[in-house]
């Protein structure tokens, strides 16, 4: 398949006429209304639009939380709705690392214990996963925090854990539905710079935020509206692939 | 993921939330050990009543009465009236008779006294009538009896109050009601039937007590003692034959001036008691299983959405769906097995003292059911949301309110 900028690359994401609704009959959302893209490899978008165009819902499907109405999403040429159940706990483990906006820490079990997590569910050793998630803690600079409990932790700390959970399973696809809508400028700047940094390693990002200095750390901004794409910019090149750190 | 791994996951569980935990515990604790101990309770108190009317004696029969008679005839117990029952061809299946007649008196030893409950005055036979055993010393004899001897046979209750435990009653003197009296036994414990203490006696010779204490006149009543349990009925016959003769009831008569009780009589009325009280103590402990059951479910339920939060995360983050069941089914059960283990500790421990005056005695059957109906809830009820949040789509967990 040849990606909307003339790469010859097989895409991460390939959403086609993607429909959400909620409810029925004459009640019916219609959160997605039809939605169409596909990210290249090593590419970083992001998804703006006012509160309630869908983009939390849109998010939720391509991270294999939900399942769409209509429509077929394929991850890495995978047609994701053929998947049982297990297969998309291996596809959630293994591929996807996701941030949300309410952190979704674990509570009352340490940092560290978060991070591990999806490290333990993919099965590998105690001590392996204790010395990866102690690097991906360091990655976002809360090595010296590993043993807190997420209640001992600021809201930028707090992310900042869930960043390095979402990364430390090396996924090729990071998703954050507005991870720094509940932080001040400081910590919002600190998770934005861990991230534009695991771009430039290759991996592909895509965040929802509706603030455009966010925005502008990506190479591309899609903009929905009432569940519809409404514009697609690209500013800069996708981030040459290498691979994945 | 191997199952130790899992294990660790869910020990880390029990133990991040200590409150939870502690609570669900506390509940089933508190379900297991009421039902265990309240069933033991009134297994307890049976058995008492049982002990109790055992040391009675049930080949007992007692006459009492005699008074208040309409024949025109003397109708009082009489020493007459003891020979006549004493007469072994007309009463075969009377093994003893034994006159009794009862005052409460004031007993004193140098400068201790104590109100008897009451000094009986009788033959010696009624040591065996009354299944009183003399634990120290020895009882009276016919001989005392044809003297009229000053000598008591103490109950442990009496002696007790009056020596302490310090002194060796036998061989002492005392006062009943300013007549010194030898000490020449004290009788073994019976223990409390309930409502009066059968351990609080003098028994002595019947003149000694009649000279001294209450005259010559009626004894108060007969105790007779059946040649054996079987022989109770025909005892009974025998007597009321012999008392119609001597107080001249006509055959037939509604209303006899004398009453003859009889120990089974007794042992029916009290069996039947003590088999509704531990009815009652069983329904109460139904209920406090129930009510165990339902705070064990609450407990459970309030951490639902905690959890079902918890399960979305976890589902999200790639957990398979039979891990997260695992994890959640073996918290369920260490925290069952915790409570229901503590709960047998606490009602064994709980049984070893009296509860209300009543040793209980712990039945297995009911330590099986609390634990068995305990645990079960426990463990549906804390598998059961994680199980259903395993089901869902991890975005309607993650919603989950
Ligand atoms: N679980 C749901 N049930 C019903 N309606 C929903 C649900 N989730 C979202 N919606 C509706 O779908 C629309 C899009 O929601 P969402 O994707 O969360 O928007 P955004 O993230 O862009 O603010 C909204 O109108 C919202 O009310
Ligand atoms: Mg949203």
């Amino acid at each position: 398949m040849t990606g909307p900028y003339g790469r010859e690359q097989r895409p991460v994401l390939d959403v086609v006429d993607l429909v959400k609704t909620y409810g029925e009959g004459e009640t019916a959302v219609h959160a997605l209304a039809g939605v169409s893209m596909t990210v290249a490899p090593g590419d970083y978008v992001a998804i703006m639009g006012s509160s309630g165009s869908g983009k939390s819902t849109l998010m939720n499907i391509v991270g294999c939380l939900d399942v769409p109405t209509s429509g077929t999403y394929r991850l890495d040429g995978v047609d994701v709705s053929e998947l049982n159940e297990s297969q998309l706990a291996l596809v959630r483990n293994r591929r996807i690392g996701f941030v949300f906006q309410s952190f979704n820490l674990i509570a009352r079990t340490s940092a560290l214990a978060n991070v591990e997590l999806p490290l333990a569910y993919a099965g590998i050793k105690p001590a392996v996963r204790r010395e990866r998630a102690l690097a991906a803690l360091d990655m976002v600079g809360l090595a010296n925090r590993a043993e807190h409990d997420p209640n001992q932790l600021s809201g930028g700390q707090q992310q900042r854990v869930a960043v390095a959970r979402a990364l430390v399973s090396q996924p090729a696809l990071l998703l954050a539905d507005e991870p720094t809508g509940n932080l001040d400028s400081r910590s919002t700047a600190d998770v934005l710079s861990i991230l534009d940094g695991l771009n430039a390693q290759g991996r592909t990002i895509v965040l929802i935020t509706h603030e455009d200095e966010v925005a502008a750390h990506a190479h591309r901004t899609i903009r929905l509206v009432d569940g519809l794409v409404v514009s697609d910019v690209r500013r800069r090149d996708i981030t040459p692939v290498g691979v994945p750190a | 993921m191997s199952f130790f791994e899992i294990f660790g996951f869910a020990l880390r569980g029990v133990a991040a939330n200590k409150l939870r935990s502690g609570l669900t515990v506390l509940g089933i604790l508190i379900g297991v050990a009421a039902v265990i101990l309240l069933v033991a309770v009134g297994t307890g108190s049976a058995k008492q009543v049982e002990d109790s009317l055992a040391a009675l004696g049930t080949n007992t029969l007692t006459v009492q009465g005699g008074r208040g008679g309409d024949t025109g005839y003397r109708t009082d117990l009489t020493l007459d009236i003891v020979k006549a029952l004493q007469d072994k061809e007309s009463a075969p299946d009377v093994k003893s008779v034994s006159p009794v007649v009862n005052s409460a008196q004031t007993l004193t030893f140098g400068d201790a006294s104590y109100d008897v409950n009451s000094v009986i005055g009788t033959y010696p036979s009624y040591f065996a009538a009354s299944n009183s055993v003399v634990a120290s010393g020895s009882g009276f004899t016919e001989e005392d009896v044809d003297q009229a001897a000053r000598v008591v046979v103490l109950g442990p209750t009496t002696a007790e109050e009056l020596f302490g435990t310090t002194v060796d009653p036998v061989g002492q003197r005392i006062g009943i009601a300013g007549q010194i009296y030898s000490v020449i036994g004290v009788l073994a414990k019976k223990g409390s039937t309930g409502f009066n203490d059968p351990d609080d006696v003098a028994i002595a010779p019947l003149p000694a007590v009649q000279r001294s204490l209450t005259g010559y006149g009626p004894v108060s009543s007969i105790t007779i003692e059946a040649a054996s349990a079987d022989a109770v009925a025909a005892a009974k016959a025998e007597i009321t034959a012999i008392l119609n003769a001597k107080m001249h009831v006509a055959d037939g008569a509604s209303s006899t001036p004398y009453q003859i009780r009889d120990a089974s009589q007794l042992l029916e009325t009290r069996t039947a008691t003590a088999e509704t009280f531990t009815v009652l103590l069983g329904a109460v402990a139904g209920i406090s299983l129930v009510v165990g059951g339902i705070g064990i479910t609450n407990i459970m339920m309030v951490s639902v959405t905690e959890r079902t939060r918890e399960i979305g995360i976890r589902k999200a983050l790639g957990a398979p769906r039979r891990v997260i069941l695992t994890q959640f089914l073996i918290e369920a059960t260490l925290l069952s097995l915790a409570g229901g283990g503590l709960g047998v500790a606490a009602a064994l421990i709980g049984a070893n003292f009296e509860i209300v005056g009543i040793k209980p005695v712990v039945m297995p059957d009911s330590v099986a059911l609390a634990l068995g109906v305990c645990v079960a809830i426990g463990l549906f009820f804390g598998s059961y949301p994680a199980s259903r949040a395993a089901g869902l789509r991890p975005i309607d967990a993650l919603r989950y309110e």
